[in-house]
């Protein structure tokens, strides 16, 4: 699907991760030479993780905030709220609208979740800017993050040493002025076994079993509460899939590569992000990491990755971007548009 | 690419391997430093310099150096 939206302006952005830091060269789970060959293939040297008692929405609350404080928005002129995650506060209600009341936003505001991963930030900007084009919403605050480290264990090494923590928080206003923001969007779900949860929602019930560890494969065992991730099948998915609707999108935008200042890839892991920027031929400087400091953040690691490479430049110039999620559903997407001036916080921490 | 530039490439790919650790008849998972990770390596390889996709169930038949060479031709016949 194509889409070209009109009307909105990108207005700020904010993030926070937790505090505690886990360090890879420490994961005493595999060998010293493999935790090296998974740091230099992976590109993840540490990561945040959330203490027991922070989800996902508390890390979001606090890039909310300090956003709206930054930007000076009264909290009465924001309309909508979306938040984007895997792992809400609880099944019901919508942990976004559990956010509206804390974040002190009015009652005639929309809130709701959207439950995407890798792609969600994309779809998160999509959905909201959609919304927001007719001028129905003025203001705008989109949500992303996930908790992942909830759902990986230390004896599983394709999960444990990989997924971060961290929520972040972009807001976005109608501006009649604002250049257009496009979209492409794909989703195939044949792929959903790829990267899943089994156990803890509808189709599997909470039981016994749910806890059981098994031992799957050489260094990895988990329980059905546990992500699963086929590492093959995921890089071959990415593989095929990501750089060629990248270059779809630059067409069908008539848009042409050099434009773009930044490719702002999700943190899936260095070898397929390298992978996907070869065959599209990007230089390595305008290709982004922060996956290097936070690991792979779900749906927050595109935002994450701009404020942890290119705030400074956000925040003193335009720029044209080109922003891009792919993984679990499968689902994947990109978006390509021009900021100005954007509001930033710094990367902010929570114990 | 004969099988030997198969192996040289794949060597500077993998960047750990001493060079001329590799030989076509070599089973690669036994090699002192193979990981998981190695195996998207090679896959990485294959894609880019191939255009050729190697599944799990693809590289879970194969063994030595030369089963993977064979695989990727046989792939590159079917295209």
């Amino acid at each position: 699907m194509f889409s070209e939206i009109k009307n909105i302006s990108f207005r700020g952005l904010s993030a926070c991760v937790p505090k505690h830091v886990e360090r890879n060269i420490d994961y005493t789970w595999i060998s010293e030479d493999e935790r090296k060959m998974f740091i230099k293939s992976t590109g993840v040297e540490e990561r945040r993780v959330a203490g027991e008692k922070t989800t996902t929405a508390d890390l979001c609350e606090r890039s909310a905030n300090a956003l709206l404080d930054k930007l000076k928005w009264d909290r009465e002129s924001v309309d909508a709220i979306i938040l984007v995650s895997q792992s809400p506060d609880y099944i019901l209600p919508a942990s976004a609208a559990i956010l509206q009341h804390k974040l002190g936003l009015k009652k005639t505001s929309i809130a709701f979740d959207i439950n995407l991963g890798c792609s969600g930030y994309i779809y998160g900007l999509y959905v909201l800017s959609s919304l927001m084009t007719s001028g129905a919403v003025k203001r705008g605050l989109l949500l992303a993050g996930d908790k992942s480290t909830l759902s990986t264990n230390f004896k599983d090494k394709s999960t444990f040493p990989l997924f971060g923590d961290a929520g972040t928080a972009t807001a976005l206003e109608y501006d009649e002025k604002a250049g257009p923001m496009y979209f492409n969007l794909f989703t195939d779900g044949s792929g959903y076994r790829s990267i899943m949860i089994e156990d803890g929602a509808c189709r599997n019930h909470v039981s016994e079993k749910t806890f059981e560890m098994q031992k799957i494969d050489e260094g990895i065992e988990r329980a059905p509460k546990h992500l699963i991730l086929d590492g093959i099948d995921v890089f071959n998915f990415a593989l095929r899939e990501a750089a060629p609707a990248m270059q779809d999108l630059l067409k069908q935008s008539g848009t042409a590569q050099e434009e773009i200042n930044y490719f702002v890839l999700h943190q899936a892991n260095k070898l397929i992000n390298e992978s996907v920027r070869k065959k599209c031929r990007i230089e390595p400087e305008r290709v982004p990491y922060s996956i290097q400091k936070y690991g792979n953040t779900s749906s927050a690691s595109v935002p994450l990755t701009m404020l942890h490479a290119i705030k400074n430049e956000m925040e003193t110039k335009p720029l044209h971007l080109l922003l891009s999620g792919f993984g679990v559903g499968y689902s994947w997407g990109n978006c390509i548009l021009k900021t100005n001036h954007v509001t930033c916080t710094e990367i902010l921490e929570l114990d | 690419m004969d099988i030997q530039a198969f192996i040289k490439g794949l060597e500077a790919e993998i960047e750990d391997l001493p060079p001329g650790t590799l030989k076509p008849d070599t089973d690669y998972r036994k090699v002192a430093q193979w990981s998981s990770m190695h195996a998207l390596i090679v896959i990485a390889y294959v894609d880019a310099n191939f255009n050729v996709t190697l599944s799990g169930p693809d590289l879970r038949g194969t063994n030595t150096i030369s089963d993977l060479y064979n695989l990727v031709q046989a792939k590159l016949k079917n295209v």
